[in-house]
């Protein structure tokens, strides 16, 4: 149940989009959401959803395998669909009790639900076609200029390594205990809300408890091999701008542009 | 027959990346009364056998049957099982949460919705069971124990179920040797008391040699030996072929045998093995 989840996964491959540099993927899918703000008809979210989709096309991802991860936030979209649709003004098409659906709000519904599962699976694209260690360095090298104005590029981009490592960790422990306390009998399942929440106590602590264990022995095993910080710290795999990547780059510009030039359509 | 596990399969996320099959097509049976271990390599399927045999995974194929009811076709409740099979996992300790051991011990009875005074009764009989001073230890923390005391305290919870069929896995991983020949000690125990199957994952061949009546070996997915610990451990380059130990006893019997010439050793402990030797050894003379 809980390995599902694909948000935030990585999807093994050699495809380009894989060999690009990590920088490269992680300015990009920050454009791309500027620009999904920028757009403002349906005519940009068509342009927008075939550039995705060519990408998707591209990084040869099962397009089943990412719609898979849009599951956890079904409930946030249709959420933002729910409260876009009732809370607008404009021409009325159905009215029923207190209920008024009107067509800007259809209309507004629409466009933010489109919006949301664009942004959720470009930014999710993102991290299937990176490996978590280069979107780390790749942020830390971006970062890298603002640390001459205090910013601590190095344990920012160190504690996502750490944070991303241990998902699957962490997910693996909470599996387990699930597991062991269903073979105690435990139900999660069924009851009312306040029972529900009662019955996740038994997987709250020694989850907890866990996590402080695994971080102790993570942080003794980095001192037993003399970590002491960013300072002249060298890689095993430098990351590099490629001519791929300045191909990227002029396909991105290209898209922006498109993009922008959407607005007047 | 308690046990009987026909043709299971079992596949873990199918279709995905990480697709691995985990289970292919197993079959044994566990007579009443009997202790039987299981040895094989980590990642050999053991851990998920033993989630099907408590319905925590449900296997793709095949049928089990567990003292006449079968568990695998839907018409028992998950609650009857784990009434029936008690699961231990690995490291145990780390699912401790209470505020004290009898707390912690009293979560699964209560889960099974027993009355206040059986649920007392059932605590202090398991704690006492797992050989632990009720008294003493009661009112502690869980977390104050040693790493001994707490996997003790962990199995307590699950006997403290009732269960007609207990499944340790890898009781003793991870203690030091005084706290592993308590936890073995404690296996047997359990056993004399209560004469419940017992089910023992361990990778210390000697323990399985010492203390089961039947052995199961599973390599990469499948049962590739399944009868007495004797007539297992006799097949020693088969054992070896796949990665595997023999009881350290079995090895030096063996070294025996290609020194002197017409001795031949069927011992798997050590006290065979001593009666043994000292038989070779009134030959001698």
């Amino acid at each position: 149940m809980i390995r599902d989840i694909t948000l935030g996964q990585y999807y093994p491959g050699k495809s380009v989009i894989h060999s690009l540099d990590a920088r490269t993927k992680i300015i990009a899918t920050l454009l791309f959401i500027v620009e999904l703000f920028v757009v403002n008809n349906f005519w940009g979210f068509l342009i927008a959803a075939w550039a995705m989709f060519s990408v998707i096309f591209a990084s040869k991802v099962p397009v089943g395998f990412i719609f898979r991860g849009l599951a956890p936030v079904f409930f946030i979209i249709i959420f933002t669909f729910v409260i876009n649709l009732f809370m607008c003004d404009g021409k009325v098409l159905v009215h029923w009790w207190i209920f008024t659906i009107t067509y800007e709000g259809l209309r507004r519904a629409a466009f933010m639900a489109v919006r949301l599962i664009l942004l959720i699976i470009g930014s999710s694209l993102m991290t299937l076609c990176t490996k978590p260690i280069e979107l780390t360095d790749g942020l830390e090298k971006l970062l890298k200029p603002f640390s001459k104005l205090g910013l601590p590029s190095h344990e920012i981009a160190l504690m996502m390594t750490i944070a991303l490592r241990f998902i699957p960790t962490l997910m693996e422990e909470t599996d387990k205990i699930i597991k062991a306390q269903q073979a105690r009998g435990a139900d999660f399942e069924s009851g009312n809300l306040i029972q529900r929440a009662k019955s996740l106590i038994p997987i709250l602590i020694p989850l907890f408890i866990s996590s402080f264990r695994i971080a102790q022995e993570l942080a003794l095993a980095m001192e037993a091999r003399c970590y002491n910080g960013g300072g002249g710290r060298t890689r095993m795999n430098e990351i590099h701008f490629r001519r791929r990547d300045a191909a990227a780059a002029i396909v991105l510009i290209l898209f922006l542009a498109i993009i922008i030039a959407s607005r007047w359509i | 027959m308690a046990i009987e596990v026909k043709n299971i399969s079992y596949t873990y996320s199918p279709g995905l990346p990480g697709e691995t099959l985990a289970l292919d097509d197993v079959s044994f049976e566990i007579e009443d009364g009997q202790i039987c271990g299981i040895i094989g390599h980590t990642g050999s399927g053991k851990s998920t056998l033993l989630q099907t045999l408590n319905g925590l995974i449900k296997p793709s194929q095949g049928s089990i049957t567990i003292d006449g009811d079968c568990i695998t076709d839907g018409s028992t409740k998950l609650v009857e099982i784990r009434k029936k099979v008690g699961l231990v996992f690995q490291y145990p300790e780390y699912q401790l949460f209470e505020e004290t051991v009898a707390k912690d011990v009293a979560f699964g009875p209560k889960n099974l919705g027993l009355e206040h005074d059986e649920i007392d009764r059932r605590v202090r009989e398991a704690i006492e069971l797992v050989g632990l001073d009720y008294d003493s230890i009661c009112e502690k923390s869980p977390f104050e124990l040693s790493g001994g005391q707490k996997r003790r305290v962990a199995i307590a919870g699950v006997i403290a179920m009732n269960p007609k069929i207990l499944i340790l896995d890898e009781p003793t991983a991870g203690l030091d040797p005084g706290a592993h020949a308590d936890v073995i000690r404690m296996v047997r125990n359990i056993h004399e008391e209560l004469g419940i199957i017992i089910i023992l994952v361990s990778h210390n061949m000697t323990d399985i040699a010492n203390i089961s009546d039947k052995v199961i070996v599973v390599n990469k997915a499948k049962i590739v030996a399944d009868g007495t610990a004797r007539e297992v451990f006799s097949r020693r380059e088969f054992l070896q072929s796949m990665g595997l130990d023999v009881p350290p006893v079995i090895d030096i019997m063996h070294t025996l045998e290609t020194r002197v010439e017409g001795f031949h050793s069927v011992a798997i402990n050590a006290d065979e093995a001593a009666d043994e030797i000292c038989t070779l050894l009134k030959q001698k003379k």
